[in-house]
């Protein structure tokens, strides 16, 4: 019965029709389909400066968190996923933080895939979990971005990911390839500065309410369009900081407590890796991502109720939120100014403050939105709780928007 | 043969003989086909500005100096796209010629407009 409602599913996908999305959930209400996992604990430190703290100690503080929040000892954890860090750059990564940690897990892998990994690393968690090979895996990040070296070395090192040969030698930083990109996208899509300053106001005004946020003191589009030039037409208000942080979440086969928290889907896109070999800089491989996540088939964009989306740049937000037709071409900042992404807003979005206010320490940054997405959907998050959050869309990007990552969680009753 | 990257004023890009695609990004193979050996030619430098912008924060002190400096992605008339600096009213659209110019210890492509884009 289970298997003939299991192909139904598929039999009857149609987009925009609820009906598949109601049956997998009809066939699989205690996760026996194995196509689900669980996000059973969450961890996050605060962002900002962490004078002293290490990358072992920020992953270690995330790791505890999470842990404890699932009700989990360590040697019931059977898998180990992590980052990597640039302060703590190392061959085996995830088997370093064991050893630091006392896990002797039955798997172990550090995934490297810029801004995306994140998100990627949860990917891997689920596919584990949910193909019945591991029963908790432990996705952990953390890094002292900020205090950990100089301002010019982060800068540089990211700026790497820029093409060696082609690219490199002309001195771009990472805001400069995505300056480029701001230039053509707004140059398409009409697109203004002010446009793409509402969504740095908004993310500022959700960290106030976030005692973990690096910045919350409230700004304005005029603070944000007089900010310091950094790579036109983006300027500092406009840019995600770098941040010292940890984060982590526990996905497992089961639930362990009373977080009943769900992975629906997950999906990714790869179209390139240097700004200078994108096909476009107006199209990405956002929705592809989306749609290999079953957003538009198994999960219909009308049921979406929250949204945590990468934010490295407004820019980034902007062409993330409009290629998941989460906004109309262009027209990302108008909604936000319209309070449409607020916490009373008909699609609550990073309601921790994003990266670009509650900030940005590597991979840990993606991870704080789901960190904040699972608090959303256990009713946990405080002053910052939204009406209803029953069903989230993340998406993550890595490089200049050339890697693509989609989750889509669901609560469950 | 050497380009801007190796030292000489000049910017090569591939053309593959099997499926006639060109690329910038220099390799031993066609990226699209797989085909071998592909053909080095000369681009000519003239192109259309696809994206730009201006680097007030430069990455390194050696560059802060520098700054602030335009970048720019070309369409190139020949079919590829390349990453060049660009002069100070360059824009979107505007149809620009590459020269070759010193950026610290290396000397590196940089665009000029010709005639303004519509």
């Amino acid at each position: 019965m289970l298997v003939a409602l299991r192909h139904a599913k598929w039999c009857l996908t149609l987009p925009g029709n609820r009906l598949p999305y109601c049956i997998l959930r009809a066939a699989d209400p205690a996760g026996e389909g194995r196509e689900l996992s669980w996000i059973t604990g969450v961890g996050l430190t605060p962002f900002g400066r962490l004078e002293g703290r290490t990358t072992l100690d920020l992953m270690s503080d995330a790791a505890s968190a999470a842990l404890a929040d699932a009700g989990l000892r360590r040697d019931e954890v059977d898998g180990l996923i992590t980052g990597y860090s640039t302060t703590l750059p190392h061959l085996m990564l995830s088997t370093v933080f064991a050893e630091h940690f006392g896990l002797t897990p039955h798997y172990a892998h550090g995934v490297q895939l810029g801004g995306a990994t994140g998100f990627a690393t949860v990917m891997l968690a689920h596919e584990l979990v949910a193909a019945g090979r591991l029963r908790h895996v432990l996705v952990v990040a953390g890094e002292n971005r900020m205090t950990g070296q100089s301002r010019d070395a982060a800068i540089q090192t990211l700026a790497q990911v820029g093409h060696p040969r082609y690219e490199v030698p002309l001195g771009p930083t990472i805001p400069a390839y995505y300056g480029l990109v701001a230039s053509r996208y707004m140059h398409e899509t009409g697109t203004t500065a002010e446009d793409l300053a509402e969504l740095a106001v908004l993310m500022r005004s959700h960290a106030a309410l976030h005692p973990g946020a690096q910045f919350r003191e409230p700004i304005s589009v005029a603070d944000v369009l007089g900010s310091k030039p950094i790579a036109a037409p983006l300027r500092i208000l406009d840019c995600c900081p770098v941040s010292d942080g940890g984060a982590a979440v526990v996905v497992s086969r089961d639930r362990t407590g009373e977080a009943g928290v769900r992975i629906i889907g997950c999906g990714q896109a790869h179209t390139h890796q240097h700004v200078s070999a994108a096909a476009s800089l107006a199209s990405f491989g956002t929705a592809t991502a989306a749609a290999r996540a079953g957003l538009g088939t198994r999960v219909a964009l009308a049921d979406l109720r929250y949204a945590a989306i990468y934010d490295s740049f407004t820019i980034t937000l902007a062409i993330l939120l409009e290629e998941l037709s989460l906004a109309p071409r262009g027209g990302a900042g108008a909604l936000a100014r319209d309070g449409h992404f607020g916490r009373d807003g008909a699609m609550p979005l990073n309601t921790h403050g994003g990266l670009l206010s509650y900030g940005q320490c590597g991979v840990g940054g993606a991870m704080a939105h789901l960190v904040e997405t699972q608090l959303q959907m256990t009713g946990r998050a405080g002053p910052r709780q939204v009406r209803d959050a029953s069903l989230a869309l993340l998406h993550g990007d890595g490089g200049v928007l050339s890697s693509h990552v989609t989750l889509l969680l669901e609560q469950a009753r | 043969m050497k380009d801007w990257t190796t030292g000489a004023a000049t910017m090569l890009f591939q053309h593959c003989r099997a499926c006639d695609a060109v690329w910038y990004f220099a390799r031993d193979f066609c990226p699209h086909c797989g085909g071998p050996a592909p053909e080095q030619r000369t681009g000519s430098g003239r192109g259309r500005v696809y994206a730009v912008t201006t680097v007030t924060r430069a990455p390194s002190p050696a560059l802060r100096a520098l700054a602030p400096y335009r970048i720019a992605l070309v369409d190139m008339e020949e079919g590829f796209r390349a990453m060049t600096h660009a002069a100070e009213d360059v824009a979107i659209d505007d149809l620009v010629q590459t020269r070759f110019v010193p950026f610290g210890d290396l000397v590196i492509p940089w665009c000029k407009r010709w005639e303004r884009g519509a």
